[in-house]
């Protein structure tokens, strides 16, 4: 991989964690409405994902979104600003951290029906292919979701209508409190996608290299072919469901385990290192740069105007109502 | 002008609109009918023959043929038009809405507020209602109210070909989500529609007769059994004003109000059942804006509370008719404070 794109993976994977781990401090004090489900352990499946993604491909996220946000170059700053409600936060307010959502980048935000997205993701697809733009479209979904029946049919209109779709099942271990291994009939999500006639690989999630050599091949095959895909990432997620969560039913010594064996971020750099692809004082001047980033924004937020009341009443239709 | 029935009119509609506008496509089951046969690939236009013909005009990329697959095509509906597609989706029963309610209604309709502005969703849901012809309680069910429940969504129920080819029109140019119903026992009703296209706004009444002694509001073919009643009542000396509200959201407030004020006298029709519905919406806003118009309590003509029989005769039972329209009018008209 070409330097330039380690650099920007690894800043993305170090924002990611910067962001999440002072999110779950600001959490725990009480300043951010709403439910925040956090992605510190998984950035290695955002990021690796969108490092195969060009411009005009659309990437859409889930509830456990920030991550995938940042992974596809939305604005730290304005997402931040959403997830604390303020007037400035890339939806003006009315999203939040769960729905959160950048036209610009072409980010499509999270639903409450969590597989919503699979579905959305064809009419992307469908609309890219009109275009022939060659774009893809990438619905992240949890394993979760996954046993819900709008995405089995979001896989089997995307193959029957041959359309360009990424579906990436991140196998987090847990859908809420509820273990993926109980949940999933035969355990294995890559294996559902022979049943649809497209290729299914799985990969860990913790290993950025993995996940980007997996993306590339199936994101360059739905390009070229405009035929879908699915890709499973197992990677667990270091912290709970949703901040709050006691996670009494993790096992014993598994978030120490996973943060020391783990870790994606440690992985990664322990690798790029050992190849001499990147060096230690790149990777310290990214860190130094997030951290500052962190800190700025987390302090700016919360001086931050709220929006408007008359924002209740705005874009509820697009035209005259 | 020509004669053309309400199944031609909304043929003739989508016609136009996807030889003005390539940005327009449909989606649904069996739109076209033959898709992956041996046989025609222009088999049916869908279940009631409503899209016949419009696969060979425009073929596979713009008419497609799904799955049995409501939640999927729905969505990928809402995807399309957040990126630059038009889609007019078949539904096909209203009632299917069960299995793409998140779509339609979590995402279809609050996608444009959630997200800021930044999307608009224009895009098109057809779907036949209401009952009449033994389909039972899971094909026949009228659900207007449901819809124009969820900002973000229109709600569109037009009463004759006429209408339905202007508001069709006005649909499928319009930037936001628009649920179009189409009342079965109107299909084949014929009328003269121009050729031309032409669109009827939104939220604009239609008075279709003007009378002093009683408004009466309706929508879909409960225009036509309230158009039957005034007759008869005409020749009992009630002058009853028929109002179509045409679109329940937005719906035409300053018309209905407006002709209270005239009347004093309000009786609603409505093919639903009566609690939470389009009758109990217009009564309680007039209760709440036009109290004082009053001269007697406002009497609502709706189905009962069950579900709709599927026995032809319990079925005329369930279905607000003439004569259930003529005894609540005349009810009005004789009250005694």
């Amino acid at each position: 991989m070409e330097k330039s794109k380690l650099l920007t993976a690894y800043r993305k994977m170090r924002t990611i964690r910067d962001f999440e781990e002072r999110m779950h401090v600001e959490f725990a004090t009480g300043g951010v409405p709403g439910f925040v489900h956090l992605y510190v352990g998984q950035e290695a499946c955002a990021v690796g994902v969108c490092s195969q993604l060009e411009g005009n491909d659309t990437l859409l996220g889930t509830h456990r979104g920030h991550g995938h946000a940042l992974a596809k170059g939305v604005d730290a700053r304005r997402l931040l600003f959403e997830i604390f409600g303020r007037a400035e936060g890339l939806c003006g307010g009315n999203a939040g951290s769960c729905h959160v959502h950048d036209s610009s980048v072409r980010y499509i935000g999270a639903n409450s029906g969590v597989g919503s997205g699979a579905a959305i993701a064809c009419g992307v697809a469908l609309a890219a292919k009109t275009r022939s733009d060659g774009a893809v479209a990438v619905p992240l979904i949890g394993e979760g979701a996954a046993n819900q029946g709008v995405v089995l049919e979001a896989m089997n209109l995307a193959s029957v209508w041959k359309l360009p779709v990424v579906f990436v099942f991140e196998n987090n271990g847990y859908a809420e409190a509820t273990g993926s291994d109980w949940a999933i009939a035969g355990g294995e999500l890559w294996g559902r996608a022979a049943a649809f006639d497209m290729p299914g690989v799985a990969v860990e999630g913790h290993d950025f290299f993995a996940v980007s050599e997996a993306a590339a091949e199936l994101i360059d095959r739905a390009r070229k072919e405009s035929r879908p895909a699915v890709l499973e990432l197992r990677q667990k997620r270091f912290y709970g469901h949703f901040e709050g969560d006691a996670q009494t039913y993790r096992g014993d010594g598994e978030v120490d385990y996973l943060r020391s064996e783990r870790d994606c971020l440690t992985i990664f750099t322990d690798r790029v290192i050992a190849e001499d692809w990147l060096t230690k004082e790149e990777l310290a001047v990214i860190d130094e740069e997030v951290t500052t980033l962190i800190a700025d924004i987390y302090e700016e937020v919360k001086e931050a105007a709220l929006p408007a009341e008359s924002r209740l009443f705005d874009n509820v239709y697009a035209s005259p109502y | 002008m020509p004669l053309k029935t309400f199944r031609q009119a909304i043929n003739d509609t989508l016609v136009q609109e996807m030889q003005r506008d390539v940005r327009v496509i449909l989606i649904g089951e069996d739109i076209a009918g033959g898709t992956g046969c041996e046989g025609d690939g222009d088999a049916w236009g869908g279940p009631l023959g409503v899209t016949k013909g419009l696969i060979s005009e425009f073929g596979p990329d713009r008419v497609l043929d799904t799955p049995i697959s409501e939640a999927a095509f729905m969505g990928a509906a809402v995807g399309a038009a957040m990126n630059g597609l038009r889609p007019v989706v078949d539904l096909m029963f209203n009632d299917f809405v069960s299995v793409c309610f998140d779509q339609v209604c979590n995402q279809a309709a609050k996608c444009h507020y959630m997200y800021g502005g930044q999307n608009s969703v224009p895009m098109t849901i057809r779907a036949n209602t209401g009952a009449g012809i033994s389909t039972a309680a899971q094909h026949s069910q009228s659900l207007h109210p449901v819809f124009s429940f969820f900002p973000g969504l229109k709600v569109v129920v037009p009463t004759s070909p006429y209408e339905a080819k202007g508001l069709l029109t006005t649909a499928i140019r319009d930037d936001d989500p628009v649920i179009f119903l189409e009342t079965k026992l109107l299909y084949d009703m014929e009328e003269d529609v121009p050729d031309e296209s032409y669109e009827i706004p939104f939220g604009e009444a239609n008075i279709l007769r003007e009378g002093g002694d009683v408004t009466i509001v309706a929508v879909g073919r409960m225009v036509h059994v309230a158009t039957e009643a005034s007759a008869a009542l005409a020749r009992k000396g009630i002058e009853c004003e028929i109002i179509d509200p045409r679109t329940t959201s937005p719906l035409d407030t300053e018309t209905i109000l407006e002709s209270v004020e005239e009347t004093g006298r309000l009786v609603i029709v409505d093919e639903t059942t009566p609690r939470c519905n389009f009758a109990t919406d217009v009564s309680a806003m007039v209760a709440q804006e036009g109290f004082a118009f009053l001269k007697a309590p406002i009497r609502m003509v709706t189905a009962p509370h069950t579900p709709i029989p599927f026995a032809p005769n319990l079925e005329q039972l369930y279905m607000p008719d003439p004569a259930k329209v003529s005894a609540a009018v005349q009810q009005v008209v004789g009250y005694q404070g």
